[in-house]
């Protein structure tokens, strides 16, 4: 039960912030707050002492034994007609990215603090269901019902960015809109073929996820209805040449809504990939893993070229999410032992460093009231705290060894080499366009003369214990990342990756 | 004191951390004290430790201290392996390293960001030990790129000048381009032994990769990338652009990273490899070869410079040329010898640089300076013992590498003779450009006031590389157990002779051009051939102007043209066409029923033709 109950607080809580506008505008945030405290005292107690709630009984476990050691699983009926029902999990792999989305839950939060003044109890409604739309899709194992999350994250998603955005925020919030559905429509397409040709197979209609592993398709049909999955997926990661979305609606968003995009969003297309795509449809994903491969190169090269070119600070680190993200897909068709654990912990890593520079672009607009990076310069004189923090941010995204971004980045290509050494050796110059593009936002923002003598206050105390959370992560993961490879490492395996001693 | 291993990089650490996160807070003096401090500290574990070691007569001593990563077969741990060579670089690293630290609380006082300087170099400190402490490729590799970071730091450390950023980056950039190279061949090695712990990757590759067919393939792939790692670090051809651009940099950083530690990694790394390079001895032969090219063109170009921190700049490239010369020879112990001796007398030249431009106020143009010797004794006397090391006047630290080098580039097989006339050609310019330097600077008229900037921090670390820097010859570097023995043989007295009098030949070419006079320099690097032949000198033979019309400019130029992302402009398209599209349709909605009943016969008319026709 408790992973309803981390959806059901944060739905609770979301109406509670929306009713609690009335007070004043204060009490949302701190109604908001407090559900999402409770949410993160429950995922730490899931990951630190799991036994004290019972989790990963032997009952449970040993029901669906085969398909990995699911910490937590839960199962009710919900429209058994159609073969729908309840079914939500945990691995250690959905734990961590659980954990993550609360855990970046807090830091939206953080960063809307003192930023959004206008309609806050809608605001925190819309933050808190997205979150719980999240949760849900990183949960649950029907596939009708991770249709109905997919949903639900996007469209309070939607709210977000097109009431408290920037100057052109109608348009991104459209763009991220359509992008979404439209792909999300060849997802439910493809969901109902599956479902269609398994009942025509077996004659059991369901949802199940576990059920329709393996299912049999005509091989004319299996690859257009893997594509309707991976579509979906890459336009969420996203992949180029399904990435326009995320400039435009990076850029326009709120701070909070930009964290939880690069932070949490993003990963749910990478967990699609990993969780459906490819164990649904092995064979067809490694008859199309050059293609994806290959996507996830050019994603990296043409993305950070992008990036480089922007004098947006917001649609840069957009761009370089995007490049990023290459290397998850690179790694997870990769479909090796070190890719995807590289994939893996690229996501967890991008996560917190995305997060983290997408929290100091908006704090540097929030102050001055601009994103245009050529209008800047010469900060480390005037905030040398906040300055501190990009550098190290930067630095970690350019995968500097001894944090996290660079084990997840090494260990992909590591594993991909062995697969494709050609692409591979493409992929490796992101390291070096990688320096290219984030070196030039210390140069223009943080080096150089502040030639329109902007002065800004420096990192208030909150602000600054947010970062050192977020760094604090990033060091785990880069000098001890065994930590997650370890709770990683049973879910990949039932995925079907194979981990030779 | 060898358990306490760890703690050699570890305390450089804690000191960058301290000063770190008291940024602003700490007033020179502590932070001077924790920045110096805890590199001598380091030294002194270092020293105790590396005591016990060589009593121990272990050929290696190694530490695990925690496993980094185990994912399916790969493993890489943080294990620290000390053996003879890492030794020696843990000694100059902590030793010189902290002379360089000490320097620097003079040279760097008053500066506002004092403790934002020490804070870089104990971390690159730490990158650097943990560089050369590593057991297996992986840490080294952490290291490298933790040292390529302090560096880019450091370089652009005086932020507000945008040329100094602009160093910084190229720096970065082009350094990373040999990393890209270095992890390509870390992944081939992995896929080909199973491993990267160094000795146990050598060890299987000895033993599985046969000298030919297949086998010497790989030797050979994967030494190429790591050598394209160690020519952008070690700032060799073609990767050696970006070195002269550090010298933006404050002077002991120079001194410290671009002189005397940092950029001689490449030489360790291939030392540290070097069964993988004897099993490639094709490879190991380019080394050299190289080397020999990268040592003549950094003399040339050094000769025709005007900066006196790029004149030790494009020496350093030369000096490393040789370090890789030897390597390319198979003379592993002189090359590490030869880094001993360089980081000896390189820091002692930087940072005498440093103090004479401290005395002429910012002034590093040596054409502005002449006839220092009486305003800035310290210096000129200083400068002298550093210059007869570098040019390797026998009895002098650089004397004794230098000659094994040469002996052994002599001594070995084939080809070894060309590499051995570059590298006494090389010897010739050494002489030539260091005194070209010395002369101008310390000779002739004085045309500016300069005044001797004085105190214990400044002179001593100088005068104690400046002992270092003649007598250091005399240390043996404990590498007996690392390498294989190579037979040494005494050169003929006839070569001896030419070793020994090119670079005094050097010198007195420069004396008589830059003392007496005897050429008109102005005008001959004034006329036609002298011209073009100075310009291609002065810039490093083009190669800036190459990569930047080859690389540089088409990627940036290209990127600017599709700043607003084309893909973006085909999904634009769509939604343009579907509102022209939908305006063409709502276009018939006119609310006109005569039209409306007009369409209606015409459709109904062309249905009825369609069917009465078809």
């Amino acid at each position: 039960m408790i992973l309803v109950w981390l959806m059901v607080i944060l739905f609770a809580g979301g109406i509670g912030a929306a009713l609690a506008e009335s007070r004043g505008a204060e009490h949302p945030r701190a109604v908001a707050l407090t559900a999402i405290l409770i949410d993160l005292f429950l995922v730490i107690l899931m990951l630190v002492a799991p036994d004290s709630l019972g989790l990963g009984t032997a009952s449970t476990v040993a029901q669906l034994g085969q398909h990995g050691d699911w910490l937590v699983l839960l199962k009710a009926e919900w429209i058994p007609r159609f073969g729908v029902s309840f079914i939500f999990g945990v691995d250690g792999l959905s734990l961590m990215l659980v954990a993550l989305t609360v855990f970046l839950g807090l830091m939206a939060l953080g960063s809307a603090w003192g930023e959004v003044k206008e309609r806050t109890g809608f605001f925190y409604f819309n933050l808190l269901w997205t979150l719980a739309g999240v949760i849900g899709v990183f949960t649950a194992l029907d596939l009708f019902l991770f249709f109905f999350f997919w949903e639900v994250m996007l469209i309070p998603m939607y709210f977000i960015i097109a009431i408290w955005g920037h100057e052109n925020k109608h348009y991104a919030a459209m763009k991220f809109f359509i992008f979404t559905q439209v792909s999300g429509l060849l997802m439910l397409l493809a969901i109902l073929m599956l479902v269609y040709f398994h009942y025509s197979t077996t004659n059991v209609l369901t949802f199940n996820y576990f059920q329709l592993l393996g299912t049999k398709l005509p091989a004319n049909v299996a690859t257009w209805v893997m594509l309707g999955f991976f579509v979906a997926f890459a336009t969420k990661l996203p992949a180029v040449p399904f990435h326009n979305w995320l400039p435009d609606a990076h850029s326009q968003a709120p701070t909070a809504g930009s964290v939880i995009l690069a932070g949490v969003l993003l990963k749910t297309g990478a967990y699609g990939l990993l969780r459906f795509t490819v164990p649904l449809f092995p064979d067809e994903s490694m008859a199309f893993a050059p293609v994806a491969m290959t996507m996830g190169v050019v994603s990296i090269l043409y993305t950070a070229m992008v990036a480089f070119a922007q004098s947006d600070i917001k649609r840069l680190i957009a761009y370089t999410s995007v490049s990023h993200m290459g290397f998850v897909l690179v790694g997870i068709y990769a479909w090796n032992a070190q890719a995807v654990q590289g994939a893996v912990m690229t996501m967890l890593a991008h996560g917190f460093s995305a997060a983290a520079l997408f929290m100091l672009a908006g704090g540097l607009q929030h102050r001055i009231h601009t994103r245009d990076m050529d209008k800047m310069g010469g900060f480390w004189g005037v905030a040398p705290k906040l300055a501190f923090m990009a550098l190290f941010f930067t630095i970690a995204a350019v995968g500097m060894p001894g944090l996290g971004n660079f084990i997840g980045e090494f260990l992909v290509l590591l594993g991909s080499f062995k697969v494709n050494i050609l692409l591979t050796g493409f992929a490796t110059m992101g390291v070096v366009v990688a320096a290219v593009y984030s070196l030039i936002v210390i140069q223009k923002v943080f080096h150089g003369k502040n030639k329109n003598n902007y002065t800004m206050a420096d990192l208030s105390a909150v602000e600054f214990i947010c970062y050192a959370l977020l760094m604090i992560g990033l060091v785990w993961m880069g000098m001890y990342p065994q930590t997650m490879l370890n709770m990683a490492q049973p879910s990949l395996q039932s995925l079907g990756v194979a981990f030779p001693g | 004191m060898l358990d306490l291993l760890w703690l050699v990089p570890t305390i450089p650490l804690i000191g960058f951390l301290i000063l770190t996160f008291t940024q602003g807070k700490l007033s020179e003096v502590p932070a001077g004290i924790i920045g110096a401090g805890s590199i001598g500290l380091a030294f002194v574990i270092a020293l105790l430790a590396g005591i016990q070691f060589i009593h121990s007569d272990a050929p290696f001593f190694s530490q695990h201290l925690w496993t980094w990563m185990s994912v399916g077969s790969f493993k890489a741990g943080f294990n620290l392996y000390l053996d003879g060579v890492s030794l020696v670089m843990m000694f100059i690293i902590t030793g010189i390293g902290f002379l360089i630290h000490v320097y620097a609380t003079g040279y760097m006082h008053d500066d506002p960001s004092f403790a934002r300087f020490f804070a870089y170099m104990n971390l690159f400190v730490a990158a650097m030990l943990i560089l050369v402490l590593g057991d297996n490729l992986l840490l080294l590799f952490m290291g490298w790129e933790g040292v390529g970071l302090c560096s880019y730091l450091l370089i652009g450390f005086w932020y507000t000048d945008p040329y100094n950023g602009y160093c910084a980056r190229k720096a970065f950039v082009v350094t990373r381009v040999g990393d890209a190279s270095m992890a390509l061949g870390l992944f081939l090695l992995f896929q080909s032994v199973g491993t990267l712990n160094i000795q146990d990757a050598m060890h299987i590759a000895q033993a599985q990769w046969p000298t030919a067919g297949g086998g010497a393939g790989l030797a050979t792939a994967v030494t190429l990338l790591l050598l394209g790692g160690a020519v952008g670090k070690s700032a060799q051809l073609p990767l050696q652009t970006w070195l002269p651009d550090a010298m933006a940099g404050p002077t002991p950083i120079s001194a410290l990273i671009h002189a005397a530690t940092m950029v001689t990694a490449g030489v360790y790394l291939i030392a540290r490899t070097h069964i993988l390079y004897m099993l490639a001895p094709d490879v190991q032969y380019l080394v050299g070869v190289i080397g020999c090219i990268t040592l003549l063109m950094a003399g040339f170009t050094a000769l025709t410079q005007s900066d006196i921190k790029k004149v030790l700049a494009f020496s350093t490239v030369s000096q490393i040329g040789y370090m890789f010369l030897a390597l390319g020879v198979g003379a592993w112990n002189s090359a590490i010898f030869h880094l001993m001796t360089h980081a000896f007398f390189k820091a002692l030249l930087f940072l005498t640089a440093g103090s004479v431009i401290l005395g002429m106020h910012h002034e590093q143009n040596i054409f502005k300076m002449g006839g220092l010797r009486k305003d800035l004794p310290w210096c000129h006397w200083l400068f002298l013992i550093g210059t007869v090391a570098l040019v390797a006047l026998p009895g002098t630290s650089g004397y004794f590498s230098k000659e094994e080098i040469l002996g052994a580039a002599l001594a070995h097989h084939e080809g070894g003779y060309i590499l051995w006339l570059g590298g006494i050609a090389g010897a010739f310019m050494t002489g030539l450009y260091s005194f070209r330097l010395y002369f101008l600077v310390f000779w002739g008229k004085k045309t500016h006031d300069g005044h001797e900037v004085m105190g214990w921090n400044l002179q001593g670390p100088l005068v104690l590389l400046a002992v270092l820097a003649l007598l250091g010859g005399y240390i043996t570097i404990p590498v007996g157990k690392v390498f294989p023995m190579v037979a040494e043989e005494e050169p003929a007295l006839m070569y001896r002779a030419i070793m020994i009098g090119l670079p005094i030949l050097g010198i007195l070419v420069a004396w008589l051009v830059f003392v007496k006079g005897v050429i008109d320099t102005k005008k001959l690097a004034g006329s036609g051939l002298g011209a073009a032949l100075h310009r291609f000198w002065f810039t490093q033979w083009g190669m800036d102007w190459l990569y930047d019309r080859v690389f540089v400019f088409p990627y940036v130029g290209l990127a600017r043209l599709n700043k607003s992302d084309f893909i973006d402009s085909i999904y634009n398209g769509i939604a343009k066409l579907t509102l022209v599209l939908h305006g063409l349709v709502s276009d018939t909605q006119t609310g006109q029923l005569r039209w409306y009943a007009l369409t209606m016969i015409s459709g109904v008319l062309l249905l009825v033709s369609i069917g009465v026709f078809l």
